[in-house]
């Protein structure tokens, strides 16, 4: 998942999660003082497996399901950001087992050997992630050799039907004079670039700087069209309509349409940027057998029906899809069709110069 | 006895070093050291390029904007208030700094919903017919944010300066024939001058690096220097660069500081 969705996510639940933990350290202090500690290891005869997700990204049902069945005891923790992720890991990838980063972060933690491969056959399930989405995440972890992908998506237009009578079908319309005021922007580099660089015919991991140059120009130019740049709140500001088109991920798409039935969500036809956020085991994880069974469980078609339930983030798991509501299902918004995944790009890591030199051009554009 | 004072300003001086000198080192570090820990000066010399120094451009124009709304606003407030009293001034007074009790961001957020589109002010006047506006994501919206407040950070030392002139000297000019225009030019406008000096610091340097406030209301579409740094500390990952830009504005504020502090020789106003 894009770290700003989860920043987003995050912080309706912040407070709750705080009661939560607080809570859950009390009652495993009034726990342990009743001695039932011993019992509580009694009930894992499996051991341990030490897991690191995106915060609000589980249905959390699972994960006491998952203890039950196998005998595993998860020591779950979260995090915001891959930024705010690949530090801590980085100083001892042992802390934890199984971490769920998004696609250029899990090629950037294969370049800096933090990984370990994933033994396939130990992962009974794995027959039901779609071959289409594999083939899709070798373009950053050839041969699928680390990564379980977990949820997917689209970058795309959200607009709205009552405000924009014409077909969406191409980034044009971000720079017609007719939606000035009318239009939000990504705010962050990546996609923002993205955008302007699909828009022009080049591709979203571009090194060449007159490339980016030409995409920097052209969005200095849409930047008077623009009402807001923004992340968290393209959300809100298309649920109350203070725009007519926005840029959003398509993990967004189906709780905007609910709360507002004229949200349409489009992926032009010059292509765009998909992405996947995908289970990887590190390099020194302790417990490597557990980790293999947690990914087994995430993969059964059960638990990714309820996680796509509770989360509304795309599964790649072709079991759980044909469980999911035909209205969903075929919403090309939800789960991007086989045309549409084709002439979108994943992004790659593309070095920490050249992430450097995005965020230059991008300073120039403001 | 003197080694007992010396004590006393222990915590003082431990709070210091750790919030303030460290800190200080760190960012001087970090700014003139690249991402592998060689000297350089890039990161301080980066200010001149054009993206950062149109952003500082943007940013004392405004803040300076900002500074003169505030000193329009406050400097009538503070005369009526000597006038009146000080009971009813201190009841004024405290009235202006309510607001303060209360979150800056929250207050930012409040502005955010009066101008946004779809907001109070705009639902307002499109209900009176007059046509729908809205000025988040412009200049004007940043200063009015602004204005609104650091505006306690102005009266409040443009009215403590107001009461410490002494009625007689005012009525002595009076006695000697000075008309109420003369009165306020050659005696209270001097007087009060290390008021203003004061005022004009307090609400200068916190309106030129702002970053917050130009975030809210300006719809990220108006970058000011404080949101260059900002980001190359949050989103580009690039504390050296951020440290680099902080160090020149530092200097920046402190040269302008002294530049104004050289007109307040009394030292009376100086909040610093």
């Amino acid at each position: 998942m894009k770290q700003e969705e989860l920043a987003l996510k995050n912080k309706g639940w912040h407070q709750f999660s705080w009661i939560v933990s607080v809570g859950c350290l009390m009652a495993g202090l009034i726990l342990s003082g009743c001695g039932k500690k011993e019992e509580n290891t009694g009930n894992y005869p499996n051991g341990e497996v030490k897991v690191y997700n995106w915060g609000e990204y589980i249905d959390e049902d699972l994960i006491g399901q998952f203890e039950e069945e196998y005998g595993i005891k998860v020591i779950y923790d979260t995090f915001t950001t891959n930024e705010e992720m690949f530090p801590k890991l980085q100083a001892d990838t042992s802390m934890y087992d199984v971490v769920c980063p998004s696609d250029y972060m899990i090629e950037k933690m294969i370049q800096n050997d933090m990984v370990q491969p994933v033994d396939k056959s130990k992962i009974e399930n794995y027959k039901n992630i779609g071959t289409a989405y594999l083939k899709k995440m070798e373009e950053f972890d050839p041969g699928n050799q680390y990564a379980v992908p977990y949820t997917w998506g689209t970058v795309g237009i959200l607009y709205n039907t009552s405000m924009v009578h014409e077909t969406v079908d191409s980034w044009d319309i971000l720079w017609d004079d007719a939606y000035e005021n009318e239009i939000i922007m990504q705010d962050s580099v990546r996609d923002a670039f993205m955008v302007a660089l699909k828009r022009l015919g080049y591709s979203c991991n571009t090194t060449q700087e007159e490339q980016l140059e030409e995409a920097m120009l052209s969005l200095r130019d849409q930047k008077r069209l623009v009402k807001a740049y923004a992340i968290d709140e393209v959300r809100d500001k298309m649920i109350d309509e203070a725009a007519a088109l926005g840029v959003i991920y398509s993990g967004e798409y189906l709780y905007c349409k609910e709360e507002n039935p004229n949200l349409a969500y489009a992926v032009p036809k010059e292509g765009s940027n998909i992405w996947f956020d995908g289970w990887v085991i590190t390099k020194d994880a302790q417990n490597v057998e557990n980790a293999h069974k947690w990914l087994d469980f995430l993969c059964s078609a059960q638990a990714a029906y309820k996680n796509f339930e509770y989360i509304t983030y795309a599964t790649p798991n072709l079991a759980a899809q044909e469980m999911i509501e035909e209205e969903y299902r075929k919403d090309p918004g939800i789960f991007a069709d086989e045309e549409t995944i084709n002439r979108c790009e994943v992004y790659r890591f593309l070095g920490d110069d050249m992430d450097n030199t995005y965020y230059e051009y991008w300073k120039k554009v403001k | 006895m003197s080694k007992t004072k010396r004590l006393l300003a222990g915590p003082y001086l431990l709070w210091m070093i750790a919030f303030i000198i460290i800190p200080l080192v760190m960012i001087a570090i970090y700014g003139f050291t690249d991402k592998t820990g060689a000297f350089t000066w890039e990161n301080v010399i980066a200010m001149v390029r054009p993206e950062h120094l149109k952003a500082l451009w943007l940013s004392l124009k405004l803040a300076f904007l900002c500074t003169l709304v505030c000193l329009l606003l406050a400097y009538p407030l503070a005369l009526i208030l000597k006038a009146g009293g000080v009971k009813k001034g201190s009841f004024v007074v405290m009235i202006f700094i309510l607001p303060m009790w209360m979150n800056f961001l929250l207050r930012t957020y409040a502005w955010l919903n009066l101008l946004d589109d779809g907001g109070i002010l705009c639902t307002l006047l499109e209900n009176l017919g007059i046509a729908r506006f809205s000025i988040v994501g412009t200049n004007t919206a940043i200063v009015l944010g602004m204005v609104y407040n650091f505006l306690p950070f102005m009266v409040l030392p443009l009215y403590n300066v107001m009461c410490k002139i002494d009625d007689n000297v005012i009525n002595a000019a009076k006695d000697l024939g000075a008309n109420g225009f003369q009165v306020f030019w050659r005696v209270i406008l001097p007087l009060s001058f290390p008021g203003i000096v004061s005022g004009i610091t307090m609400v200068f340097v916190p309106s030129m690096t702002t970053f917050v406030i130009s975030d809210l209301l300006g719809a990220r579409k108006i970058m000011l220097i404080g949101n260059i740094i900002e980001q190359e500390f949050s989103t580009a990952a690039n504390w050296n660069l951020g440290s680099g830009l902080s160090m020149v504005l530092m200097i920046f504020i402190l040269i302008s500081m002294a530049a104004l502090n050289h007109y307040d020789k009394t030292g009376e106003g100086t909040s610093f």
